[in-house]
């Protein structure tokens, strides 16, 4: 066993690096070549050989335009690809994309790729990346997608700059959007860790966000890296750790989110990455959530969120139906899983029609608090219970598309503040649910 | 005549007398350890249910689904039968233990034969319980892929996994008891191949329309639709 011994905050830990099956030898003496840089960018891909080309370009453009001075690196912590992403990675050259004449990398920009896995694992990819930051001694961090067709040389400095320049350890980014996109962020993630946290984060689960060396560190060392949950939602984590530990957090405004075609089958492991880790950290952050009271809005660079109204098509009637047969085969389990109220309530309005279909932000609120609190207290297996939060939040999304149908972008931005403020209010429901099922 | 009557009937008393005082000490042991045996079951059947509440053995009984089914007929929780029936199983072998120390012949042979036993019927116990809490899991988890993917008649196929586990592990805890093992093998045999071949036949003839639709769903126009049904969570 290989053991490294890096300061971190002041106390030194060592990394074990068990059997040399965490990172490789060829990859721990690529980044001694390295040496120690001041920005690492992470990459994690798998077969992303279509858009990674554009993306390195953007990423090397945006070092050289905004950071020219600073040392940096491009990790890639690849999934397993067949496709060539790794080999893509590091054969472009910085000389291919000086964006202008003037403009000369002052410093080597390093490009490394390590395959972590046979397959992808998003929780393994960012370990990788912070296991790499930590020994390089990056100062300021950042992660990108390696999907985003709209991802512009700037994003680099909005997330950046925050923390080269003003001291802050987490960026967090946000985007202009369809109203309709992104409802699993607006209607759950962002009000309840808003409510439970008291930290207006509009995008805690991201694809692409900044840290410092510092946080990246400090959550190396702490999080369980080894729980069983393969990883799932680390990036969710990360956000939660940086909030709970008194990091600053800010917001950078990056322009519009991709559009990723999504399939209804991608719901359930959206689920296990998003809500499954949120109920499984509110386990472990119970000191720190259960005292906060009301929520306090963030630094943020640009707007909050910018809605987009154009029109888009979606199948309504089949969300509604989801819901409904949901409500209907799945009572056995939600009797597991529900207080027998809201499971009456539950199937009422499974029952109405589509003119009167009505699942009420306060309805709502309750159904997640007591999915969250049986999460908890694993009721049944807690996978089985993010299964069976699908078909419900197929019922909230049917009513927010109707009652934002014609909305403008104030009207939904006002909705969202209201669930908001519903979540709030109601947390001591949810702490009631927590202490009462003890 | 009389004498010889007198003298038969003294002989028999007295060795009746010898008889009864030659197992009165083997009767009285029998009595203390079956005594003793009532103390020691006893004090296993309260510490097992104080184990049994600790690590919360009524919710795993209802996750398997066991508690639905005794409290239908009335009888009490988990913990509590289990208990019970230790305390049985413990005294029973005492009290068996006692008899075979009064040298009944030929009862002594059977008393070994339950001590051998008791094994196995703790292994079929054992296979029981975690056999319906695994039919439980996975008829749950089929259940809920089957909501999740839209599948038509999601409780039949929960309850066509159920049922498969069930029978499965039915047959496995006859054999380990060994009990009819040649016939529960053949009608085990029997009806699961009866099982797939029905669901076979029913798929294929009477679902054909159904299985069309869903092959065409899946591979030929699968992606449009899905694209158009539902907004990016994310």
């Amino acid at each position: 066993m290989a053991r490294l011994t890096r300061t971190c905050g002041g106390n030194s830990h060592e990394l074990k690096l068990e059997d040399g099956t965490f990172l490789t030898d060829d990859f721990l003496r690529q980044l001694i070549n390295v040496g120690e840089v001041d920005i690492l960018v992470g990459l994690p891909t798998h077969n992303n050989a279509k858009t990674i080309r554009s993306i390195v370009h953007t990423i090397q453009s945006g070092l050289l335009r905004f950071f020219p001075r600073e040392r940096a690196v491009i990790i890639n912590a690849d999934g397993g690809s067949r496709d060539g992403t790794p080999e893509l990675v590091t054969g472009i050259s910085i000389d291919d994309v000086r964006p202008a004449p003037n403009l000369n990398a002052l410093r080597t920009l390093h490009s490394i790729s390590t395959k972590y896995a046979s397959s992808p694992e998003s929780g393994v990819a960012l370990r990788t990346i912070l296991t790499a930051a930590e020994l390089l001694r990056a100062k300021a961090c950042i992660v990108m997608s390696p999907e985003s067709a709209n991802i512009e040389s700037e994003w680099l400095s909005s997330l950046l700059l925050p923390i080269c320049r003003d001291g802050f350890d987490l960026v967090t980014p946000t985007y202009r959007r369809h109203k309709f996109e992104g409802l699993l962020m607006t209607n759950l993630l962002y009000p309840m860790i808003r409510a439970l946290y008291g930290a207006r984060i509009r995008e805690a689960y991201a694809p692409e966000f900044g840290f410092s060396g510092r946080l990246g560190c400090q959550f190396l060392g702490q999080n369980g890296w080894n729980d069983g949950t393969d990883g799932a939602g680390t990036e969710l984590r990360f956000t939660l750790a940086a909030i709970t530990g008194g990091y600053r957090v800010c917001q950078s405004f990056l322009g519009e989110k991709d559009h990723i075609d999504r399939h209804a089958a991608d719901l359930v492991p959206t689920l296990r990455q998003t809500v499954g880790a949120l109920f499984s950290a509110l386990e472990s952050d119970f000191p720190a959530w259960s005292t906060v009271a009301g929520s306090q809005p963030v630094p943020t660079t640009g707007p909050d969120l910018e809605v987009v109204l154009e029109g888009v098509r979606v199948n309504r009637k089949r969300l509604r139906e989801m819901f409904s047969t949901g409500v209907a085969e799945l009572e056995a389990v939600y009797q597991s899983i529900l207080t027998p109220s809201t499971l009456a309530e539950l199937q009422r309005i499974a029952r109405l029609g589509e003119e009167d279909f009505h699942y009420s932000a306060e309805f709502w609120v309750r159904t997640v608090y007591e999915f969250a609190a049986s999460y908890q207290k694993s009721v049944i297996s807690r996978d089985h219970i993010i299964q069976a939060f699908a078909p419900l939040f197929r019922g909230r999304v049917f009513t927010f598309l109707i009652e934002n149908r014609n909305s403008s972008a104030n009207d939904v931005e006002n909705n969202i503040e209201g669930l908001c403020l519903e979540f709030e209010r109601l947390k001591p429901y949810l702490l009631q649910l927590w202490k009462s099922r003890e | 005549m009389r004498e010889m009557i007198i003298s038969e009937l003294t002989q028999a008393l007295h060795e009746l007398a010898r008889g009864f005082a030659h197992y009165l000490p083997r009767l009285i042991v029998m009595l203390i350890l079956a005594f003793v045996g009532w103390v020691i079951a006893y004090a296993v059947k309260v510490v097992l249910r104080s184990i049994l509440r600790l690590i919360k053995f009524d919710k795993l009984s209802e996750n398997a689904g066991a508690s639905q089914l005794l409290s239908k007929a009335a009888l009490p929780s988990a913990t509590e039968i289990l208990s019970r029936f230790i305390f049985w199983v413990t005294w029973l072998g005492f009290i068996l233990l006692g008899v075979s120390v009064l040298g009944i012949l030929g009862l002594q042979e059977q008393i070994a034969r339950f001590f051998l036993f008791m094994p196995r019927l703790f292994v079929a116990m054992f296979i029981t319980f975690f056999g319906l809490l695994a039919a439980s899991f996975f008829s749950r988890a089929a259940l809920l892929a089957a909501v999740n993917a839209n599948v038509p008649s999601p409780r039949l196929l929960s309850l066509a996994v159920r049922s498969i586990i069930v029978v499965f592990v039915l047959s496995i805890v006859f054999e380990e008891l060994g009990l009819a093992e040649q016939t529960m093998l053949v009608a085990f045999g029997i009806a699961f191949g009866a099982l797939m071949l029905g669901l076979a036949i029913a798929f294929g003839m009477g679902g054909r329309e159904l299985a069309q639709r869903l092959l065409e769903k899946k591979f030929v126009r699968g992606k449009k639709e899905e694209n158009e049904d539902e907004p990016s969570p994310l």
